[in-house]
């Protein structure tokens, strides 16, 4: 792979975006590839608009990914999706799960919840929506619909199933690895039903 | 056997340090260094603290290296002004151990009150610093540092970003060179700063300085790329991969070593190059002075001093490119909030009710600026809150501030907040202070304090106890309420104001997110009670929202069962429930 590879998560703040991009760091290393992921941490997580970077490819200088350039962007919540969608490349994929969670500003009523947003990015980018957070319930254990979400996106990235399995079992706590092994392929096989 | 791992660039400071056979490290909690510690306790071999501030935690690894050991502080860049008294003057003594600052700037201040660049302190305290630009190097360099340390006989700092700190790239292991301690003898024209000694001191440090300028020229930190000549770039740490990143093509001369400056190999470079351009985050630190040996340099006057750069903004910048960008949506802000269930929201809500004014502080409890709390007056530093409202006191008056306290957090209190409690009572102040004791240092993520009971290397220790302290520096108001008990917080805090004379109150409630499994109830809304009236929704919990048809829910994946909005709920519909 000559180029590098740019994927981006974005949620709120204490949606678990960082054990997501601990399994992506954790699969592309396993894969053999050079990776640089980037976080927030400290204020930011306290419930606001939270983004990791996640970069890999043969040799990978900036841990950023920019404007344009991100081939996948998962995105756990409907207007962060919003929020980043200018960061996808042309032909790149918006994995959503479709929840809304209400900023402050939209609490207060200072400002509005744009509606239709999956409308609106469907009109200028692939999408793919997904109500994780049912799935997850239904599995029995709502906080594991990031990983559901991680199983969709997987399908657009370089990696097998068995792999994916592999470096879950051994990035989650172990006392959760059969819950997310079952959220991951639930997720993986949901979008192949649909491709 | 070498092994290659991922790690943060922090995690890759507190490996470099464990390398370098460091036996004692102390630092203070600040994003973005706190997981330079949180990394460093694993390591058995490391006598680890989180000291009550920074001054203390340099002086700590001050006092080891002169004892004859590897020592590291760490900090963020205001943490660098707590500790610059020590800083200033162990640049005159030197080191005996290995002596390293590890300082984390906040270029975009993700989470900070300023935008300071550390380089400055560093020149202006004539201490050299190393600067990494990705995990590798974080190690690599700090291990270095060290021996540069015992080498110039120096403090040295390793600075790094936020983008660093916080990103994640491959470390190559290796293993960890014990190191027998250096002795300690007994030495006061090095390590007693007295004027006669420190005069002496002094023609050390310059001559270090210059030393350095010159062997920095051969140092393997300092890495000359030639590619097409026309366009030579100077850069250091991240900025460098964003060079990389966009001009691949380009010469590049990386600095590793950025105080003191190469001079001559930077002269030598400017020469071998048609445009020359200085690439570097916040201030012009490496500009200034090379434009002051008369070289010429593109730099400030096209790039900006405030926050983070990028790939893109030096295509744009540099090679002049138009980039092709869709414009970002007009999203609402998504600004940070108090969590669900934090004891915060109890005490600002009964604030907010009582309209009082509040001087503020560093901390979770910052976030009671915004609205709809907007019970926040000023934040300056980490311990002002009790200082600046004793200055308002000062100026206008005691009746000034009978809507007023101080709020500041059971971590900040023990940092440097009770020395300005200290100075209210002895240049009797009246005025009100709330420590908000959620037993945990909240926004870096939990660590523990004097207060708490638990060292960072996990040992039960006595815990300082917050009322008698108070009370030990003679202070007769001291007031201990938990924070979810709004009637009684709210009597106390009138009862408080009013008096003419100084008084604590000790908010109590550990920080929801502390144990999560403690939390066995969550609240819900009774669809046939509940009247639309949005009381609940007035402290502005996230769990808390209204649907299109008015309807007010609590989501139930959110709610941390903190019944705030049971209490405010004048008609009964907010019940409780089993999680």
């Amino acid at each position: 792979m000559k180029t590098t590879k740019n994927i981006m998560i974005v949620g709120v703040g204490g949606q678990g975006t960082l054990l997501t991009s601990r399994i992506l760091g954790g699969i592309t290393i396993h894969a053999g590839f050079d990776v640089k992921l980037s976080e927030v941490h400290g204020m930011a997580q306290r419930g606001g608009s939270v983004v990791t970077f996640v970069r890999y490819g043969e040799k990978v200088a900036e841990p950023i990914v920019e404007e344009g350039q991100a081939d996948v962007l998962i995105a756990f919540e409907r207007l962060e999706a919003y929020r980043y969608a200018h960061y996808l490349k042309k032909d790149g994929v918006l994995i959503l799960n479709d929840q809304r969670i209400d900023p402050m500003p939209v609490v207060i009523g200072a400002a509005v919840y744009p509606e239709n947003i999956i409308e609106m990015l469907q009109s200028r980018h692939k999408v793919i929506a997904v109500d994780a957070m049912s799935i997850a319930k239904e599995l029995g254990n709502a906080r594991t619909f990031n990983i559901v979400v991680l199983g969709v996106a997987a399908q657009h990235m370089d990696f097998s199933k068995e792999d994916w399995l592999e470096v879950i079992e051994k990035l989650v706590p172990p006392k959760t690895v059969e819950i997310n092994k079952k959220a991951f392929v639930t997720g993986f096989e949901l979008q192949k039903i649909n491709a | 056997m070498s092994d290659k791992v991922i790690m943060l660039g922090n995690e890759a400071i507190a490996r470099g340090a464990y390398e370098a056979g460091v036996k004692v490290s102390a630092a203070y909690p600040g994003t973005p260094s706190t997981e330079i510690s949180e990394n460093i306790v694993k390591y058995k071999e490391i006598y680890s603290e989180w000291s009550p501030n920074e001054k203390v935690a340099m002086e700590v690894a001050i006092g080891a290296s002169i004892s004859g050991v590897r020592a590291l502080a760490s900090m963020k860049h205001v943490g660098v002004n707590v500790a610059a008294d020590p800083l200033y003057t162990v640049s005159y003594i030197g080191a005996n151990g290995g002596l390293v600052l590890a300082a984390a700037d906040d270029p975009g201040l993700y989470s900070s009150q300023n935008e300071q660049d550390t380089r400055a302190v560093a020149r202006a305290a004539k201490v050299p610093v190393l600067e990494p630009s990705d995990s590798e190097e974080a190690k690599e360099f700090t291990k270095f540092a060290f021996d540069l340390s015992e080498q110039y006989d120096t403090p040295v700092i390793v600075r790094v970003t936020t983008r660093l700190s916080h990103s994640q790239g491959m470390v190559e292991l290796c293993e960890r060179t014990e190191r027998e301690d250096r002795p300690y003898v007994k030495n006061i024209a090095k390590n007693v700063m007295m004027p006669g000694n420190a005069v002496k001191r002094h023609l050390h440090v310059e001559d270090r300085e210059k030393r350095m300028a010159v062997d920095g020229c051969s140092m393997a930190v300092n890495k000359v790329e030639y590619n097409d000549r026309k366009i030579g770039v100077i850069t250091a740490g991240i900025p460098y991969q964003y060079v990389k990143e966009a001009m691949p093509d380009v010469s590049v001369l990386k600095l590793g070593l950025v105080n003191p400056l190469p001079k001559n190999l930077i002269m030598e470079f400017a020469e071998n190059v048609e445009t020359l351009y200085i690439v570097e985050e916040l201030d012009p630190i490496i500009e200034e002075q090379v434009r002051a040996w008369g070289i010429k340099a593109i730099g400030k006057e096209i790039l900006t001093i405030q926050g983070e750069y990028s790939a893109n903004l030096l295509r744009t910048a540099i090679l002049r490119q138009e980039l092709e960008i869709e414009q970002a949506a007009a999203a609402p802000m998504r600004p940070p909030i108090l969590c669900p269930g934090c004891p915060h929201r109890s005490t600002f809500h009964v604030l907010s009710k009582l309209k009082i004014h509040a001087a503020g502080d560093i901390g979770c409890y910052t976030l009671g600026a915004v609205a709809p709390l907007s019970v926040i007056d000023t934040t300056i530093c980490m311990g002002a809150s009790i200082s600046s409202l004793h200055g308002i006191e000062k100026a206008k008056g005691k009746e000034f501030i009978k809507d007023w306290v101080a709020v500041i957090g059971d971590s900040t209190f023990m940092h440097t907040g009770i020395n300005s409690l200290i100075n209210a009572v002895y240049n009797q102040g009246t005025g009100t202070i709330l420590i908000l004791d959620n037993s945990t240092t909240g926004m870096t993520g939990h660590q523990d304090h004097a207060a708490t009971g638990k060292t960072l290397m996990g040992e039960t220790v006595p815990a300082i106890d917050l009322e008698m302290l108070c009370k030990s520096i003679g202070i007769k108001n001291v007031v201990s309420v938990g924070a979810f008990n709004t009637e009684k917080l709210e009597q106390v805090i009138k009862e408080e104001v009013a008096k003419d004379e100084l008084s604590v109150v000790i908010v109590k409630a550990p920080c929801v997110l502390l144990d999560k499994k403690a939390i066995t109830s969550q609240y819900k809304i009774n669809t046939d009670i509940c009247t639309k009236c949005g009381m609940c929704m007035k402290p502005g919990c996230p769990a808390i929202t209204r649907r299109s048809d008015k309807s007010v829910v609590i989501n139930d994946t959110m709610c941390n069962g903190c019944g705030l909005c049971a209490q405010i709920c004048k008609f009964g519909a907010i019940q409780k429930s089993d999680k």
